[in-house]
Order: C-alpha cells, then structure tokens, then sequence
C-alpha cells in the first residue's frame, strides 16, 4: 500500500483519528482502574493510621481542620476504643522539604504525645533527607526520637537551631522539614481541643 | 536480518543506553536503586513494545507530514496507561517512580525506535525490536542500579549485604550515576570491539 500523500484533508482526517482513538482507549482504561486506584489509596492510608495509633477498635469520621501554620487544612482521623477517645492521626505536611513537598501521618495518643509517625510522600534525598522515615523513631537514640514527646515538653526544632532534637546527618533541611510538618500537626490539634472542649461526646 | 539477532540485540550490540547513549533521563534519574530500574525498565520495555505495533500497523496510513505528532499521541496514549495500571495495582512502585512514568512519552528511545525501525517494518518485527530494545533497556537499568545499591546503600533489591556504615553515599546520589554510567560504558565498548 502506497503511503497516503500529506494533503490538508488526509492531515486532518488522520490526527482527528488518532486522537480520537487514542481518548476513547483511555477512557475505558481510566474507567477500568478509577476503582483499584482509589481502593489502593484508601489501603495506604488506613495502614498509616493502624500504624501511627495505638491499637483502637474503630475509626471515627474524619474531619478537616485549618492549618495553624499555613493556608491548607489537615485531616484528623480519630480512634475509638469503645466510647473513648484514644488517639487522633492527623495527616500533615510542610512544603520545607529538601524537595518541597512532605506529607506525614503523626499519630497523637491520649495524653498529647506523639505516639508513631509514617511519611506518606518525600521527595528528599535518598540515603540522606529520606532517613526521616526511621531516623526519628529510634528508641535506643533518645536525642533524635519524637515518640512519647510533644510539643509541649520539647523544643521541636534541631538542635542546630537550639532544639531538642537531633538532625538527620547531613540533612538538616530534611529534617527541619520533618520538625516543621509535626509541629504542625501538634498545633492544629491542641488548636481543634480548645474549640471542641465543653463539646466533647460525639 | 534474523528475528533472533532481531531481538539480542538490544541487549549489548545496541544496547539503548549504553551504545546508542538514548533516553539519559530515566536511566540517571531512577537508577538509585535495582528495583526502581527495574519497574521504569519494564514499563518502557511494554511502551516501547505497544507503540511498536501499532506504528507499524498504521505507518502507511499515516501522512509523512503529521507522522511525528501522531506517533507522539500513540505513544503518549500508552504511557497513560501503564501509568493508570500501576497505580491501580502497584502503587509502591508508582510512589517511588512518580514523575518519571509520564516522562517515559518524551523519553527519545521509544520515538527512536518508531521513527528508525517501527514505521520501516512489518508488525513481528517491530515487536521483537521493540521488546528486545526494551529489555535491553531494563538489564542496562538493573544494571546500574544495582551497582549503585550495592555500593551506596549496602543493599542489592532491599536485601541487606553489609552495614550502612560502609556505604559510599555518593554512589546513591546524582554524580554517582555519572560514575558508574561512564565506567560501565567503557567497559561495555572494549567487549563491543
């Protein structure tokens, strides 16, 4: 078969074609995988929040509150034990990253502190920034572990900049990223505990 | 040409990134690791294998003036589609290939192959060519990749082999892709002699 001569018609007919079949199979494709992608994301996320809680029975509603630090909200997804209030984890972020964006599950027990930590979305460093995912839950390195502290009682900065933790080595930006998106979490949720005090029950 | 020497060749004698140096990006981007290139490896390897056939099957159909753009839009269409099915099915992978799956459009191997191979041969063809350029495509990148896991973070596909102490951290980073992209280079084109 000779190949078809490059005329305005046969131009035209043929990229309106080619488009056309290529959206039409995307299309079916997309409708195909909207199901598994969204189950796919909903599996990441309970598994962070089993992961950042203690053990609870159930998970409440979740609900979105304003970011103290910031414009954009964090969503609050609490646990249950029964009718008790166990833990809350709250998915937070900072845009300090070495890379921009971090997005972090901190799970927050009973008494305020932070109780586990999941990074959900780094772009930092590997082998350096993107340590954070371990670095600041070793039990055996008190200086650099968050677990079982808040806020309240420590100075979430790195201890190059006068805080009471420790930095990733070489990667005190990543780390100051890592702090900033925690604080964040803990802010907008002693900020949430003010305003719903009085009005506890659910 | 024998659809054998077809096929191998991919693999040392054309290899896409080690003779034909094609599609730098992903191979220096994601070769921090041998999983990583594997995952990008394979999902070049079907791009390139689609795109292939259906090139081959449409190239006389196609006028010579719209030929690039069209190809680019069949190209583009099944990149789409890995990158919807991986995230649908393996989304660790997706996490940590991200944004280089919808480079995999631009990446100059798989226009390469359409223009010099696809739209000048029959359809077996062009799928062989296109699967064994692919393949080629992703020993070269498990290749690097893990070299660079090996020496950078003590590990070979998240198996530990030594202590993290000992790693040489550059080797995971940027200039370390460099490094070891030119030495396996060298080495690849004293056996090609």
């Amino acid at each position: 078969m000779a190949k078809r001569e490059s005329t305005f018609t046969n131009m035209v007919v043929t990229l309106l074609l080619v488009t056309g079949i290529a959206a039409t199979a995307l299309g079916y494709v997309y409708d195909l995988t909207k199901g598994p992608i969204a189950a796919a994301k909903l599996k990441a996320q309970q598994e962070a929040i089993t992961k950042v809680l203690p053990e609870f029975e159930r998970l409440g509603d979740s609900y979105k509150v304003p970011a103290e630090l910031g414009a954009d909200s964090l969503e609050f997804f609490p646990a249950y034990n029964g009718e008790d209030l166990i833990g809350i984890a709250i998915k937070t972020y900072t845009k300090k990253g070495f890379n921009g964006f971090v997005s972090v599950m901190a799970g927050i027990d009973q008494n305020g502190n932070f109780s586990n930590y999941v990074v959900l979305e780094n772009n930092e460093t590997p082998g350096l920034g993107s340590k954070m995912n371990d670095w600041f839950k070793n039990p055996e390195k008190p200086k650099q572990n968050v677990l079982g502290k808040s806020p309240k009682t420590t100075k979430f900065q790195v201890s190059k900049d006068g805080g009471d933790i420790d930095a990733i080595t070489a990667s005190t930006i990543s780390s100051r990223a890592f702090l900033d998106a925690m604080e964040r979490a803990y802010t907008s949720y002693e900020k949430n505990l003010e305003t719903n005090s009085g009005t506890t029950g659910n | 040409m024998n659809q054998w020497k077809n096929f191998s060749k991919g693999f040392i004698k054309e290899n896409p990134v080690f003779v034909l140096v094609l599609g730098m990006c992903p191979t220096l981007g994601v070769t921090s690791s041998a999983i990583n290139g594997l995952g990008m490896g394979l999902a070049t390897a079907f791009v390139l294998m689609m795109s292939n056939v259906v090139i081959s099957l449409v190239k006389n159909v196609i006028p010579e003036k719209v030929r690039i753009p069209s190809f680019i839009v069949i190209i583009a269409a099944f990149v789409t589609i890995v990158q919807l099915a991986m995230q649908a099915y393996l989304p660790s992978l997706y996490k940590s290939l991200g944004l280089f799956i919808p480079l995999i459009v631009v990446n100059c191997i798989v226009l390469g192959r359409a223009e010099a191979f696809a739209s000048k041969n029959n359809v077996i063809s062009s799928a062989i060519d296109g699967l064994g350029i692919g393949l080629g495509f992703s020993f070269a990148l498990v290749l690097l990749g893990s070299i660079r896991e090996i020496l950078g973070s003590g590990r070979i596909f998240n198996i530990t082999l030594y202590s993290e102490n000992y790693v040489t951290l550059l080797f995971v980073l940027s200039p370390g892709a460099f490094i070891v992209l030119g030495y396996l280079i060298a080495v690849i084109n004293r056996f090609n002699k």
